[in-house]
């Protein structure tokens, strides 16, 4: 299926070591998997996991160092959810909000600023989880069924009456929306990264030196931003979800 | 692999992010130039008129990367080539 039969790409990228469409495969169960993005999600949950609990191992009254920092983090993660969702039933959306940022964060983070380039793998490169489209897919999909849960276990089968509110004319277009959801959710934070990861592979194959670095800046400015643009959307759609009509 | 298939899908790949990318430059500077007009009546307001454009500007962004993403499939995964 890839197009590795394209010479005048060929030449062009494996000077420049960019790899699209390459992994390393683990098949498990006759399944293939993309080894490489397991191993760094595992790392970057075994960083955020670390930060947790060395954040809250020794809590005070007044909080200092790291405790200080977590709290701060907290209450920035609790502020998205609590503005998209609202004062009374933000609360147990926290965490998924805040779960949902901090992976993407910390993966957007850790493909930029871990020279990965230094470990090679047999096949494929280790890389943002996140400029997998299957990760961010699955992400996406996350976010819809919450969605989903949020409405159904609120309202009930009532739930269902937003599809043809304002009228029934817009039903096929309120039922195309869950579908482009999770798709614009999925397609922004895969481009957003791809295109990162190429804009810096490729200004690294013409000036290896010192020129990338501001567009690398900006690649880490604009990842996070991604991962605050997806939470914030999560959240938005919940509390969609969750709104009264009437 | 046919080359009149690889040729169009080049032009195609280059075309999908050139075409996607008006739009939302428009929008972007539409949105900065409102942005500047709030902080000079208001500019005790900067940092949330800053905050609400820098998150409007990722998502008009983000409709450029639709484009990019085809472009990309175009090129690195290109459907049309058995």
């Amino acid at each position: 299926m890839y197009q590795n039969n394209l010479s005048a790409f060929n030449s062009f990228y494996s000077l420049a070591e960019i790899e699209v469409g390459k992994h390393l495969y683990w098949e498990i169960a006759g399944l293939k998997l993309h080894g490489q993005v397991f191993i760094v999600s595992w790392l970057v949950m075994a960083a955020l996991l670390a930060f947790a609990v060395a954040g809250t191992k020794d809590l005070k009254q007044t909080p200092e160092g790291l405790q200080n920092f977590m709290e701060y983090a907290y209450e920035f993660l609790q502020d998205i959810a609590k503005n998209q969702i609202g004062e009374e039933e933000y609360r147990p959306w926290v965490p998924y909000v805040s779960t949902v940022f901090l992976f993407i964060f910390g993966s957007n983070w850790a493909g930029a600023l871990i020279p990965w380039k230094l470990i090679s793998l047999p096949e494929g490169e280790l890389a943002a989880p996140t400029n997998n489209i299957n990760v961010t897919v699955a992400l996406a999909l996350l976010t819809s069924f919450s969605y989903f849960y949020a409405g159904l276990s609120k309202k009930g089968l009532g739930y269902f009456s937003r599809y043809v509110s304002p009228t029934p004319l817009l039903l096929p277009i309120n039922i195309l929306e869950d579908f482009t959801k999770p798709l614009s959710l999925s397609f922004r934070l895969f481009g957003n990264l791809l295109a990162d990861e190429l804009v810096v592979s490729v200004f690294a194959l013409l000036v290896p030196i010192l020129i990338p670095l501001p567009v690398m800046m900006l690649g880490l400015f604009a990842s996070s931003v991604q991962a605050l643009i997806f939470s914030t959307l999560s959240a938005a759609y919940i509390g969609e979800a969750l709104e009264d009509h009437h | 692999m046919n080359p009149i298939v690889s040729a169009a899908s080049v032009v195609a790949s280059g075309l999908s992010v050139g075409l996607a990318a008006i739009g939302p430059g428009i929008g972007q500077g539409t949105a900065a130039a409102q942005a500047v007009e709030g902080i000079a009546r208001q500019p005790e307001a900067e940092g949330r008129i800053r905050g609400t454009l820098l998150l409007s500007v990722a998502f008009m962004e983000s409709l450029t990367i639709y484009g990019l993403v085809v472009s990309l499939v175009l090129l690195f995964a290109n459907p049309f080539t058995a």
